[in-house]
């Protein structure tokens, strides 16, 4: 599919690679959005990436629409012969089960595991951050193992506590700070995903990709946060040239 | 007390400190917020001679009573909160002089549902990711995170702008006086209007719809004729606007505001225009929404229309500045034709300059013939 540039309203342009979820999609989205960026033009008021496609935010005083369709459109071509940046990884440590995460035997249950096995099996994989959204520093991940699908809760708990790392359907993801929600809770990591007091406010961006680390103890859980809580916690993060293997 | 500040006596329903919205963080998840009627709100600043992206205070449906600790001035634009100085009715869209000790207070909503407080300097919180705007669900910006409550002390920042010597008022064309209870919106379509059945979007601009109770800073709920989805109402979540009009699959639509996540998973029939996303700011349950479908163009000559008002308000506080503009302005505009003089009226081609620190800026507006 070629991309398409079209109007939201009088002051964005949606830029749309593809309808469907692929990581060389997710890409396209990403490398745009770097370049739009790197160029600093001052009519971009904003940027929203999300899985297949991009939206251009422009201040219309400042520009005008058909020049920036063609400013977009010779960007997506350059694009396309730009050498692919680093990959960044980012750890995740996790404690799993117990009262972090109280859904860990349903999950296992339902799906004829032992709690073992799903520990293993959810933090064996890299996963591909496709979008942050939904809430501050949400990150909406790539595949689960199929063999870790499991439905949501019946009715949503009112708070779950920021960290929470959960499942729905074939979905999984981390909760950044305390919320409602409707996920099945298997572990709990102690890394702030979100800060707003931060320059870059969120620890994960589109792009990124992230493996969960088991954590042996609940000792080793408070180790961390404790540094966390104080600013001296420096998330393991590894810059790698080739795309980390995952489910897209 | 040796610094400006204001005191809240009683919050009222929903007070909050907003500008004119977080910019830049939407890819991390933030949502832009900011006013609800950005262009109340920029007005307001302009008339107490604040730039256009000052923090005022968002009041909603009953405002709030405070007390000032200094001799301020002030401005109150957007819904008609019957707002009173010290027992005295006071007037929206224009500047007036308060004492020490003065109190401001309200007496619930005429008109409209938000209004907004500037006060000269601008309120004095701190800048949070680029914004002092209030995003209460994830409580950062504004005052402490949170909506005002009885007994916060809001400091106001010093101006150097020149002190106004007399009142300053909105052009008489230029006032929105009445909201009302029936609002007419444009929208222009897209950009998932193919996921919807042709009957469907000759329904949406053909009904009238109705503002539920379900409305608020996130959204606006509205109940009218359903519309019905090609296939499904789910789409692979892609980004949102202010003003997107989203419709699930109950075929409801939802109009998507300040507070708004940066992604949703439903398709978007239109997208309301910039201009006349004040009017859905103003509306309050019960009143009733028909849509109007125009084209791009026509938005951007409504938006133009309304960015030349407020430049020619104040061309030196109008934040983001272009050093040209070319704008082209209906016959029909008269709002903004009361502001241009009858001498140049008639000329194909206005030039208003200003000169801003020693730049020139040109403004040209050119009046369509027919």
């Amino acid at each position: 599919m070629v991309p398409t540039i079209t109007s939201v309203g009088d002051q964005a342009l949606l830029v749309e690679f593809e309808d469907s979820i692929s990581i060389k999609t997710n890409n396209s989205v990403k490398n745009l959005m770097a370049q739009i960026e790197e160029n600093q033009e001052e009519w971009v008021v904003d940027l929203v990436p999300s899985y297949r496609s991009l939206i251009v935010m422009f201040n219309p005083m400042l520009s005008e629409r058909t020049y920036i369709k063609n400013y977009l459109l010779k960007l997506i071509e350059k694009s396309k012969n730009v050498d692919q940046s680093l990959y960044k990884l980012i750890k995740i440590p996790t404690l799993y089960g117990s009262d972090f995460g109280m859904d860990l035997e349903f999950v296992a249950k339902h799906n004829n595991l032992t709690s073992e096995e799903v520990i293993s099996l959810h933090s064996a994989l890299n996963y591909r951050i496709y979008m942050i959204g939904f809430a501050p520093g949400f990150p909406y991940l790539g595949g689960l193992n199929q063999k870790l699908i499991t439905p949501r809760l019946d009715s949503p708990r009112l708070k779950i506590p920021g960290g929470s790392v959960g499942i729905a359907e074939s979905q999984t993801g981390i909760y950044p700070n305390d919320s409602p929600g409707g996920w099945q809770l298997i572990g709990r990591t102690p890394l702030n995903l979100f800060d707003p007091h931060s320059e870059q406010p969120s620890l994960l961006i589109t792009g990124d990709y992230i493996k969960f680390e088991p954590l042996e103890s609940i000792e080793a859980y408070f180790d961390i946060r404790n540094d966390v809580e104080s600013n001296n916690y420096k998330p393991e993060i590894h810059m790698l040239d080739i795309e980390p293997k995952s489910h897209e | 007390m040796n610094e400006k500040s204001i005191t809240i006596i009683d919050p009222g329903l929903l007070s909050t400190v907003q500008d004119t919205g977080r910019y830049g963080y939407q890819k991390y998840g933030v949502p832009v917020s900011g006013a609800m009627d950005n262009f109340s709100l920029r007005a307001a600043n302009l008339l107490v001679g604040n730039t256009t992206d000052s923090a005022c205070i968002e009041m909603t449906i009953v405002g709030p009573s405070i007390k000032f600790n200094y001799p301020a001035v002030i401005s109150i634009t957007g819904g008609n909160l019957s707002m009173e100085l010290d027992g005295a009715k006071i007037n929206n869209w224009s500047s007036i002089q308060v004492e020490t000790g003065s109190v401001l207070k309200s007496d619930g909503a005429q008109d409209g549902m938000r209004a907004y407080l500037a006060i000269k300097g601008g309120i004095n919180v701190p800048v949070i990711m680029g914004s002092k705007s209030t995003y209460i669900p994830a409580s950062f910006g504004g005052f402490k995170g949170r909506a005002l409550i009885a007994g916060d002390t809001l400091l106001i920042n010093n101006s150097d702008v020149e002190p106004i010597q007399e009142e300053r008022n909105l052009p008489e064309g230029l006032q929105v006086v009445h909201y009302g209870h029936s609002h007419i919106v444009r929208v222009t379509l897209g950009p998932q209007h193919n996921k919807f059945t042709s009957e469907a979007i000759k329904t949406f601009f053909d009904s009238r719809y109705s503002v539920s109770s379900n409305c608020d800073r996130v959204g606006y709920r509205l109940t009218g004729p359903q519309l019905q989805h090609e296939s499904s109402a789910d789409i692979i979540s892609d980004g949102t606007q202010f003003g997107s009009i989203q419709v699930p699959s109950d075929g409801n639509p939802i109009i998507l505001m300040a507070d708004r996540g940066p992604t949703g998973g439903y398709a978007k029939i239109g997208t309301v225009i910039s201009a006349d996303l004040n009017l859905i700011a103003q509306s309050r349950p019960g009143d009733s929404i028909v849509f109007r479908q125009v084209s791009v163009k026509e938005a951007e000559s409504a938006f133009f229309e309304q960015e030349t008002f407020l430049y020619l308000m104040n061309p030196k506080l109008f934040k983001n500045a272009p050093e040209k503009v070319r704008t082209t302005l209906s016959k029909n505009s008269s709002s903004i034709l009361s502001l241009i003089d009858n001498d140049t009226k008639n000329k194909p081609l206005t030039i208003a300059t200003a000169n801003i620190k020693g730049k020139i800026f040109n403004f040209e507006i050119s009046i369509e013939s027919n």
